[in-house]
């Protein structure tokens, strides 16, 4: 809603070091996935006929100032719960390294 | 009756339920701009179809951010009626006012079709004008209505009256032929425990005339002021 207020209590100050978070956000395993259905078929049509399965997901860089990268953790993990996954029927994974190579 | 029908930036349907409401049931429908936060004193609020905000994300993942979607959660917890179509149903999942999560559709294909759909639950104020079991004719348009929840969510969805609506044959048989999206358990509608908030992906408002090819919808609209109208004389006794 509108009224939620990120809970993670760093300030934002631009004078924090930049960290950059690479997030995966993929369909629960529970949740079939048409998507890597038709790519798996695009495969096997190719003749790479050893694929047995594949799964199609999201993949976003988000580059965020924090104090530590503990706090930069803490920060995404809210984020991927709040807005970037649907805990229905998706989990996410990341890593967050020092920098700001957004799209390198 | 005075119905508020939310806009957002990428809402498609909005005018095509402001027809059905004025024009052609005769009641009061006002437009309610995604940023502002007074829902002028409607009786009803109806979230229409579209791809609010392109879809970004998820379906529905970033308009339930929006200004008026406070006011509507606060305008559900009182129990106010609240209709989802299609985007409206995505953006009413991604708020948590109901269970469960949109994927792509099965075939990976849009779909824009008639479908039949059965009334599973005919006591509620979004169906109480059909019968219980009842076969209506509505149109459906949408790349992302492929109705997912777990199975203990569906149980409990389905022994507590939460299905309101199936896809279906002619006859009304729930068929896997029937379901358009590869819907879990063919639902199309839902409804809140608390009765007062129900999203489906057909589109009732696009079959209220019989020039549109079908009139079913007015069941949808016409029960929602048939419930309102009752809460009145409730209140007024």
């Amino acid at each position: 809603m509108t009224n939620e207020t990120p809970t993670h209590t760093t300030p934002t100050a631009e004078t924090q070091p930049l960290w950059l978070a690479r997030i995966r956000v993929t369909l629960k395993p529970v949740v079939l996935d048409p998507q890597g259905d038709a790519v798996l078929t695009g495969l096997h049509q190719l003749g790479f006929t050893d694929v047995t399965t594949v799964r199609a997901g999201k993949y976003l860089e988000v580059s965020l100032h924090a104090a530590t990268e503990d706090a930069a953790a803490t920060a995404v993990r809210q984020m991927c719960e709040k807005l970037l996954a649907n805990p229905v029927i998706e989990r996410y994974d990341f890593t967050v390294e020092a920098g700001d190579a957004i799209g390198q | 009756m005075k119905f508020g029908v939310v806009v957002f930036p990428g809402t498609w349907s909005d005018k095509d339920c402001l027809r059905i409401l004025g024009p052609v049931m005769g009641h009061e429908a006002v437009s309610i701009w995604h940023e502002e936060t007074d829902l002028q004193g409607c009786d009803a609020i109806v979230l229409p179809g579209g791809f609010s905000y392109g879809d970004y994300l998820r379906a529905g993942a970033i308009a339930r951010f929006a200004p008026v979607m406070g006011s509507i959660k606060a305008f559900a917890e009182r129990g106010g009626l609240v209709l989802g179509i299609c985007n409206g149903f995505q953006i009413l999942l991604e708020a948590g006012l109901l269970p469960g999560a949109m994927l792509r559709n099965e075939s990976l294909q849009f779909r824009c079709q008639w479908t039949y759909l059965r009334v599973e639950n005919a006591a509620t104020p979004f169906t109480q004008l059909c019968q219980p079991g009842q076969v209506i004719r509505v149109p459906i348009s949408h790349g992302e209505g492929n109705y997912f929840a777990d199975e203990a969510t569906l149980d409990a969805l389905e022994a507590s009256g939460g299905v309101l609506l199936r896809y279906c044959d002619a006859y009304g048989n729930a068929t896997p032929e029937s379901n358009p999206n590869g819907s879990r358990r063919n639902i199309a509608g839902i409804v809140s425990p608390g009765r007062n908030v129900a999203a489906m992906m057909p589109h009732p408002e696009r079959c209220g005339e019989a020039i549109l090819g079908g009139e079913d919808g007015r069941l949808i609209f016409g029960s929602m002021v048939a419930a309102l109208a009752g809460r009145r004389s409730v209140a007024a006794v």
